[in-house]
C-alpha cells in the first residue's frame, strides 16, 4: 500500500475506472443527498486513499478496500466518486 | 409542559438553527464526517504499529478463487454440488434406520393396543394416522436437515454468503432488483420464513417487495428431502448419490433462474422502478467454529423446524387417515377428494392424491411426502415399507412415471410458499393483498410449468 | 449486513410468534459495533446458551437481548445492529443511534476489529459523542496477531479517555476484564473522560450559540453538545425522536402527578 505523490501529472476519474489493483486517493463526491452521506459514512472522505481490488465474475460490481474494509459499489456508484489517479 | 409546549420549544430552537446555518451553508454534515474520520485516523496511527505482512494472505487467495471470472461461477455450484452431495450421501443410511426402528415402534404399538382390547378405530386413528405420519416426517426429514443446516451454517459463519451476493449481483440488477436479494435468497435455503425477514436488510420498499414474493423460488429446507427423495427415485442403481446430486442442483439452479426471471417481470409491471443504490462489505473470511457451528445450527435451526413440522404432521395424520376410512357411497372421501382433483392433476403430469399432498401441506412443506406416501398406503395393498426400492414399487403401483416425478418436483419448488412463510409475509410487508399474492404468483408460475413440462413431453411422445 | 443468526434463524421466527420474553435486569448494557467485528461472537460469549431473542417494539430492525449474571446482578444485554455509523442513513443506523441516545442504557460496549482499528474508531469516536458510559472492547486481537499488527492498548485508553479492554471472544480471551470493567463503568468505579472531537470554528461557534438553549429544553438527560450538531444538520429523524422523547418524559412525570393526587 504504497502511494507517493511522484512527478507524474495526477489526473481526475471516476473511482470506476480506476483499474485493478491501482491506488488512488478519493477527490469529491459528485452524489448527493442519502448517497453522499452514505458514502462519507464509508469513510470515502476526500484524501482517502482507496484501491481497486477486483471485480465481480459477472461484470459488474468492483470491489475496493477503503479504510481497511472491502466494499463493492456498482458501476452507477462508483462513477459518483472522483479521484486522483496517478496514471502510468 | 404539554405537547404544544415541546412543539413550540422544539421549533425555536430549529428556528435557532437556521438562523445559525442557513440553508446548510456551513456544509455540515461532509465536515463533520471528515473531521471524525480524520481524528480516528490520528488516534489509530499513534497506537498501531504494523511488523511486516502476514506470510500468505488467505482473504486475498479464496477470493482470487471465489470470485474470479474462471472459476467464480463453476466454484459456486461446485460448492453446491459438494453440499447436496454430503446431504443426499450421508442422509441415507439414518433415514433408513430410523423408518426401521420408528415402524418397529408401530408394530408393537398396534400389538399392545391389540392386548389392551381397544376397539379398532383406536390403533387405526392413533397408529396408523397420528405416529405413522409422524413416523415419516421424522425419519424422511430429520436426517437431511441435520446433516444440510450445519454445512449451511459453515458457508455462513465463514462468509461465504457475501460473495455469493458479489458474484451474482449484476443478475439481479439487470432483473431491477437489490443486490442483497441473493442473499435473502441464500437465506431462503435454510427456511423461507426467515429468508423473508431477512428481507429488512433492503431498503426499498419496492425491491423489498421482490425480494419476499420471490423468496419461495428457491427450496427450503422443509422442500429439501423431498426433492432429494423424488431425485432418488429417478435414478435408481449404482449412481444414484452422484445422479441425485446433479438433478437436486439443476432444480436449484432452474429456482434461482425463475426466481431472476419472476423479478424481472415484477419490476417491468407490478413494482415498477429502478434499482436503489447498493454497497457491500465483503468481510474477511473467518474460520468458522465448527463445535458451536454444528450445536447451533442443531438446537437453532434443525429442532426448531422439526418441532414445526411434527405439531403440523400429527393433526394432518389424523385427517389423512380419517378421510381414508370414512366412506360415502361406498368410496372414501379421500378417493373422493383424489378423484375431483385427479384429472386437473394429470394436466399438470400428477394426479389427485399429489394435489391433495400439495393442499394438505400448505401448514408445511416438511409433510407433503409423508402425507402422499400415506394416502397411497391406505389406498393399496402395501403395508410395509423400509427403502427406496419400495417407495418406488408403491409409487409405480400408482402409475407414476419419471414424468410424474420430474412435476412434483418442479410443483414443489415452484408453487406457494408454506403457512408460517406467509404469514411472516403479511406481517412483514403489512398488505393482504401483497400476501394473496406471493402465494397466487409462484402457484400461477407453478400450474403454467408443469402443464409446459408435461404437455410436451406427451406431445413429443416422450412418456 | 445484518444477517446473524439472530436476526434470520430461529430467533427471527421467535420474534415473529412473540415468543420474546423479558427478563428483570439490574443494568441494561448495549453492544455497539462495525458489521463482521465479532459483536455477535461477543454477545453470545457472555450470554452462553441463555441468550433469547427479544423483540424492541416498533422496530423494524432486530436487536438481539440476552443477558448474564456477575457478582449476583442481572445485566441484560442489548446487541445493536452492526453499523459503520450513527448518522442514521439507514435504518440499522437509526435503531442503533436512537437506542443509545434515548434508550439509555446504563453502559454501552463498542466493539472495535483490531485488525480494521482506524475505520472502526470512527464508530466509536460518535458513540462517544452521544454518551459517555461507555468501554471500548478491542476485539480478534488474535486476528491481528496473526496479521502481524500490534497495538498499544494503554496509550488507546489514554487517548480516548475510556477503558479499553483486548479481547478475543471466540476462545473467551479477555471476556473476564470485559465484564469487570462494565461492573466499573456502572457501579461508578471507574470513570471515564471521554474525548471530544473538536470540529471546525464555524461549527463550535454555532454549538455554543445553540448547546445552552438545547439544556434548558431537555436538561441533562440528553447530550446537548451532539443534540445541537444534529439539529443544525437538520436530521428529521432526530428532531422526531426529541419530540416523542419529550412527550414520553412529560407523559411520565404527570402520570406520577396523577398518581400522587389520587
Amino acid at each position: 500500500m504504497e502511494y507517493k505523490q511522484g512527478d507524474c501529472p495526477t489526473k481526475i476519474i471516476s473511482l470506476h475506472d480506476l483499474p485493478v489493483g491501482k491506488l488512488a486517493t478519493v477527490s469529491s463526491i459528485q452524489a448527493a443527498g442519502l448517497t453522499r452521506r452514505r458514502m462519507l459514512d464509508l469513510g470515502l472522505v476526500p484524501g482517502t486513499r482507496v484501491k481497486a481490488l477486483r471485480i465481480s465474475p459477472a461484470g459488474d460490481p468492483k470491489a475496493y478496500r477503503i479504510r481497511g474494509a472491502v466494499i463493492a459499489f456498482r458501476k452507477e456508484e462508483a462513477q459518483q466518486i472522483l479521484i486522483n489517479y496517478k496514471g502510468e | 409542559m404539554n405537547r404544544v409546549a415541546i412543539c413550540s420549544g422544539l421549533n425555536e430552537l430549529l428556528e435557532e438553527a437556521d438562523q445559525i446555518n442557513p440553508g446548510g451553508s456551513l456544509n455540515l454534515n461532509d465536515s463533520v464526517v471528515s473531521t471524525i474520520y480524520s481524528r480516528a485516523e490520528e488516534i489509530a496511527g499513534g497506537v498501531v504499529t504494523s511488523q511486516g505482512k502476514p506470510p500468505v494472505d488467505w482473504d486475498k487467495v479464496l477470493d482470487d478463487i471465489l470470485t474470479s471470472r474462471v472459476f467464480g461461477f463453476p466454484s459456486m455450484l461446485l460448492l453446491l454440488a459438494v453440499v447436496f452431495w454430503i446431504t443426499v450421501a450421508g442422509a441415507n443410511v439414518p433415514s433408513e434406520m430410523l423408518a426401521t426402528g420408528l415402524f418397529w415402534i408401530q408394530e408393537r404399538l398396534t400389538e399392545c393396543l391389540v392386548w389392551l382390547h381397544a376397539p379398532a378405530w383406536v390403533n387405526g386413528l392413533f397408529v396408523e394416522g397420528i405416529y405413522r405420519c409422524l413416523a415419516w416426517v421424522v425419519s424422511v426429514m430429520l436426517p437431511p436437515m441435520a446433516i444440510f443446516f450445519p454445512c449451511f451454517t459453515l458457508l455462513e459463519d465463514m462468509g461465504y454468503l457475501p460473495r455469493i451476493a458479489f458474484n451474482l449481483d449484476n443478475l439481479f440488477k439487470k432483473a431491477g432488483a437489490h443486490g442483497k436479494q441473493s442473499l435473502t435468497m441464500s437465506m431462503g435455503f435454510g427456511c423461507n420464513a426467515a429468508g423473508v425477514v431477512a428481507c429488512r436488510i433492503i431498503e426499498s420498499p419496492r425491491e423489498r417487495l421482490i425480494a419476499m414474493l420471490t423468496n419461495n423460488f428457491v427450496p427450503c429446507n422443509g422442500r429439501f428431502p423431498t426433492l432429494i427423495a423424488l431425485a432418488g427415485l429417478l435414478v435408481m442403481g449404482a449412481t444414484t448419490f452422484f445422479g441425485a446430486t446433479l438433478i437436486v442442483v439443476g432444480i436449484v439452479v432452474f429456482g434461482i433462474m425463475t426466481t431472476l426471471a419472476v423479478s424481472w417481470l415484477l419490476s417491468k409491471t407490478l413494482l415498477k422502478g429502478v434499482p436503489s443504490s447498493f454497497t457491500l462489505e465483503l468481510p474477511p473470511y473467518r474460520k468458522p467454529q465448527l463445535g458451536r457451528v454444528i450445536t447451533r445450527s442443531i438446537f437453532d435451526r434443525t429442532l426448531f423446524v422439526l418441532r414445526r413440522a411434527v405439531f403440523v404432521a400429527m393433526p394432518a395424520g389424523a385427517v389423512v387417515w380419517l378421510s381414508a376410512n370414512i366412506h360415502i357411497g361406498g368410496v372414501s372421501i379421500l378417493t373422493h377428494c383424489a378423484n375431483w382433483l385427479n384429472p386437473f392433476g394429470q394436466l399438470l403430469g400428477m394426479d389427485g392424491y399429489i394435489l391433495m399432498a400439495f393442499v394438505l401441506g400448505l401448514p408445511a412443506n416438511e409433510i407433503v411426502l409423508p402425507i402422499l406416501i400415506m394416502s397411497y398406503m391406505a389406498t393399496g395393498s402395501m403395508l410395509e415399507l423400509d427403502s427406496l426400492e419400495a417407495l418406488r414399487q408403491l409409487f409405480a403401483g400408482h402409475g407414476w412415471t419419471w414424468l410424474t416425478a420430474v412435476c412434483m418436483m418442479l410443483f414443489s419448488l415452484l408453487h406457494y410458499p408454506c403457512c408460517t412463510t406467509l404469514w411472516t409475509i403479511s406481517k412483514e410487508s403489512g398488505s393482504f393483498k401483497w400476501t394473496v399474492l406471493a402465494a397466487l404468483i409462484p402457484l400461477g408460475i407453478a400450474i403454467t410449468i408443469c402443464f409446459t413440462v408435461a404437455q410436451c413431453a406427451s406431445f413429443l411422445g416422450w412418456i | 449486513m445484518g444477517l446473524t443468526n439472530q436476526s434470520s434463524g430461529s430467533g427471527a421466527i421467535k420474534e415473529r410468534f412473540g415468543w420474546g420474553q423479558n427478563t428483570r435486569a439490574d443494568y441494561v448494557i448495549a453492544l455497539a459495533g462495525n458489521p463482521n467485528t465479532g459483536k455477535s461472537t461477543v454477545f453470545n460469549a457472555l450470554t452462553g446458551l441463555n441468550q433469547h431473542t427479544g423483540n424492541w417494539p416498533g422496530k423494524t430492525v432486530l436487536l438481539a437481548e440476552g443477558h448474564y449474571i456477575h457478582q449476583c446482578l442481572t445485566y441484560k444485554l442489548i446487541d445493536l445492529p452492526g453499523t459503520y455509523s450513527l448518522m442514521a442513513n439507514s435504518v440499522e443506523e437509526q435503531v442503533a443511534r436512537d437506542y443509545l441516545c434515548f434508550g439509555r442504557p446504563d453502559a454501552t460496549v463498542v466493539v472495535l476489529d483490531a485488525t480494521c482499528l482506524e475505520r472502526n474508531l470512527n464508530l466509536a469516536l460518535q458513540v462517544m459523542e452521544i454518551t459517555t458510559r461507555l468501554i471500548v472492547c478491542v476485539n480478534l486481537v488474535d486476528e491481528a496477531q496473526r496479521k502481524k499488527i500490534q497495538i498499544d492498548y494503554d496509550a488507546l485508553a489514554a487517548k480516548l479517555g475510556v477503558p479499553v479492554v483486548p479481547t478475543a471472544a471466540r476462545s473467551g480471551v479477555g471476556l473476564e476484564q470485559l465484564i469487570k470493567a462494565v461492573s466499573g463503568i456502572v457501579t461508578g468505579s471507574i470513570e471515564t473522560k471521554p474525548y471530544v472531537v473538536r470540529y471546525k470554528k464555524e461549527i463550535e461557534n454555532a454549538i455554543c450559540r445553540l448547546e445552552p438553549k438545547i439544556k434548558q429544553l431537555v436538561g441533562e438527560a440528553l447530550n446537548a453538545r451532539w443534540l445541537a450538531l444534529r439539529l443544525l444538520d437538520r436530521d428529521q429523524t432526530v428532531i422526531d425522536a426529541v419530540e416523542n422523547w419529550l412527550a414520553r418524559e412529560d407523559r411520565l412525570t404527570t402520570g406520577i402527578k396523577e398518581v400522587v393526587l389520587a
